[in-house]
């Protein structure tokens, strides 16, 4: 699995850009957008995924589940 | 950022918005030569006598932290850091950071190199700019790159102005020695609560070091990062100013312990802004039906604080982006497509000649507010009044009753006029009511004043004003309005004493919940 910005509630504030451990998140069209192949969930980084512990709009930044789970190496 | 998706949201004025600036511009084309008027110092923003001396060199062309200054110099704002790393129940992330602006304010986004080019642009044209402040639209210190960035390519290029910078101050302590090594002199700190049990029914949570922390442990860490910082930054020698937002039921009567708290640790200034919450904002105070003081509430606070240090009573709560004399927003003159545009000369000797005829100015109006307070010595009265003046600035009683979109209130003893306060009435904020209903709003937030000093007024709205127990005062148009008020005083002490009339105390007053949506 990936996380994945729900555009319509991003207030493209950029909050969540830096904190990226794996630099998946970036900025298209006015909007903030997560690389589903760079996601890693933050697994192996941080206990909590980055984006979504610093997003102002609660419920912005969340799982999707049109991915795969992320499978950390072994 | 695509600064041009922003742009069109933040920048396109109605009628009304665009009418009112190029008021604004007319009238700063003869601000230079106006043989001009205002005062030296008032009482609550901290004249020359009031302040060590190193401080007040500091502050005495700085329109945010002194009272007097406002009247003559601007600042502008510079909306470069979009991110915050704490969230307040009185703020809604899409607008801007709501401890330094009013709620529900969209900033035009800029990246450090479009920010510096405005910088110029505007210092080329406003020679009274002096201030450069970046205030959010989030915190600038949880965009350090681009605070930073910022400050270097002013610094590089403009010498002379000033840098400040306004933070929650959970990253502060990290910063400090970049703060120091950017020569930033003033820092403005919000700092609501000192006790984590209040702070956590103002903030539900804040991000640090990677983690996002709740409740009583968010608020602590807050607060021990806000103290720390402000402990930091004074050591340095670097001015600090605190804000903090009045609750009612919240930290209302906590603030005096925060007052006492940041007085200790070095802040020579406490900011103390009525909050400002109303459900369209979408903010956790505005839905929980949170309300904000009232206008005498809010000075109760402010006076009980200032025997203990300067109180600051004009901050306007000015939008992240906003360029111009305080109380006045120009920044539609400075959209990105213009400034880019733009070729700008930046002459650093003609600023310098511009701001001593300034001062000079300056110095002359002491001398007349001297003279009538000299005039009012020997009268003895417990009579204390406030009084709403309606200004363009330069510290004349220049505007129209119709036009003012906010009033100066001043409250006059034997003791003097002293500067208070200020209120909102812009009438473009409603959103499409009619005049009777701005009249009325007009009138509840002057209800606590005796009279009302103006330039001009209508007869109506005259009439109405005196039904409501105010008078509308027009034989002052153009005049100082210190001297004036003292003067007007005085007959009022004059007729009581004879029994011509009789003193009543007022009511109390409303602060305006209305933000710059009509903007959004
Ligand atoms: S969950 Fe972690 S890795 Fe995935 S986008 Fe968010 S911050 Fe990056
Ligand atoms: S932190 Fe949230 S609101 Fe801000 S840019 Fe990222 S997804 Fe959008
Ligand atoms: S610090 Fe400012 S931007 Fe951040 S949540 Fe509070 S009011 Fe909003």
């Amino acid at each position: 699995m990936t996380l994945k910005i729900i555009a319509s509630q991003c207030t493209s504030c950029s909050a969540c850009e830096p904190e990226c451990p794996n630099v998946a998140i970036s900025e298209k069209n006015g909007t903030f957008v997560i690389d589903p192949k760079k996601c890693t969930e933050c697994i192996g980084h941080f206990d909590e995924p980055q984006c979504a512990a610093v997003c102002p709009v609660d419920n912005t930044c969340v799982i999707d589940n049109s991915f795969p789970r992320y499978q950390p190496p072994a | 950022m695509d600064a041009s998706v922003q742009h069109e949201q933040a920048t396109i004025p109605d009628g009304d918005k665009l009418s009112s600036v190029m008021q604004t511009i007319a009238e700063h084309k003869g601000c230079g030569t106006s043989g001009g008027s205002g005062k030296a110092s008032c009482g609550s923003g901290a004249g020359e006598n009031d302040l060590p001396p190193e401080i007040w060199e500091k502050v005495k062309n700085h329109p945010c932290y002194s009272e007097e200054a406002h009247h003559h110099y601007a600042r502008m704002h510079v909306a470069v850091a979009p991110a915050c790393n704490i969230q307040c129940n009185y703020c809604n992330r899409k607008y801007d950071c709501a401890n330094e602006s009013r709620p529900g304010v969209v900033s035009e986004k800029l990246t450090p190199e479009q920010a510096a080019k405005k910088v110029l642009a505007v210092a080329s044209t406003i020679p009274q700019m002096t201030v450069l402040g970046i205030a959010g639209p989030g915190d600038p210190l949880a965009n350090p790159e681009k605070t930073f960035k910022t400050f270097e390519l002013i610094a590089r290029t403009a010498p002379d102005i000033k840098l400040c910078l306004s933070t929650n101050g959970l990253a502060l302590p990290d910063h400090v020695d970049t703060i120091a090594g950017f020569n930033v002199d003033h820092v403005t700190i919000t700092i609501n609560m000192v006790d984590p049990e209040i702070g956590a029914k103002i903030y539900p949570w804040v991000f640090w070091k990677h983690k996002r922390y709740t409740g009583v442990e968010a608020a602590k860490l807050l607060t021990d990062r806000q103290l720390q910082g402000l402990e930091m930054l004074t050591e340095r020698g670097i001015l600090c100013k605190v804000n903090s937002v009045m609750i009612p039921g919240v930290n209302d009567k906590h603030l005096v312990e925060v007052n006492r708290a940041v007085k200790s640790r070095g802040a020579f200034l406490h900011n103390i802004m009525p909050l400002i919450s109303s459900p369209e904002h979408g903010t956790v105070f505005g839905l929980t039906g949170q309300r904000g003081p009232t206008a005498q509430e809010l000075k109760a606070l402010q006076d009980e604080c200032e025997g203990e240090m300067n109180m600051m009573r004009h901050c306007r709560q000015c939008r992240a982006d906003a360029v111009g004399l305080l109380g006045e927003d120009r920044s539609a003159e400075f959209t990105t497509d213009k400034i880019m545009a733009m070729e700008v000369n930046y002459d650093i000797d003609s600023r310098k000649a511009y701001q001593e005829a300034v001062e000079s100015e300056r110095v002359a109006k002491v001398v007349a507010r001297q003279e009538e307070l000299a005039s009012l010595a020997g009268q003895s009265s417990d009579i204390k009044l406030l009084v709403a003046v309606a200004t363009k600035g330069s510290g004349l009683i220049n505007e129209h009753f119709g036009h003012a979109k906010e009033f100066q209130v001043y409250e006059l003893s034997t003791a003097g006029a002293k500067f208070v306060g200020h209120r909102r009435v812009d009438l473009y904020c409603q959103g499409g009511y009619g005049d009777e209903d701005s009249l009325e709003t007009v009138i509840r937030a002057i209800n606590d004043c005796h009279a009302v000093f103006v330039a001009k007024i209508g007869g109506c709205p005259k009439s109405d004003l005196q039904a409501a127990g105010i008078e509308p005062v027009d034989q002052f148009a153009h005049e100082f309005i210190e001297k004036s008020a003292i003067a007007w005083f005085k007959s009022y002490l004059d007729k009581v004493n004879s029994g011509e009339i009789q003193h009543v105390v007022r009511g109390d007053a409303e602060i305006r919940q209305g933000a710059l949506i009509s903007a959004a």
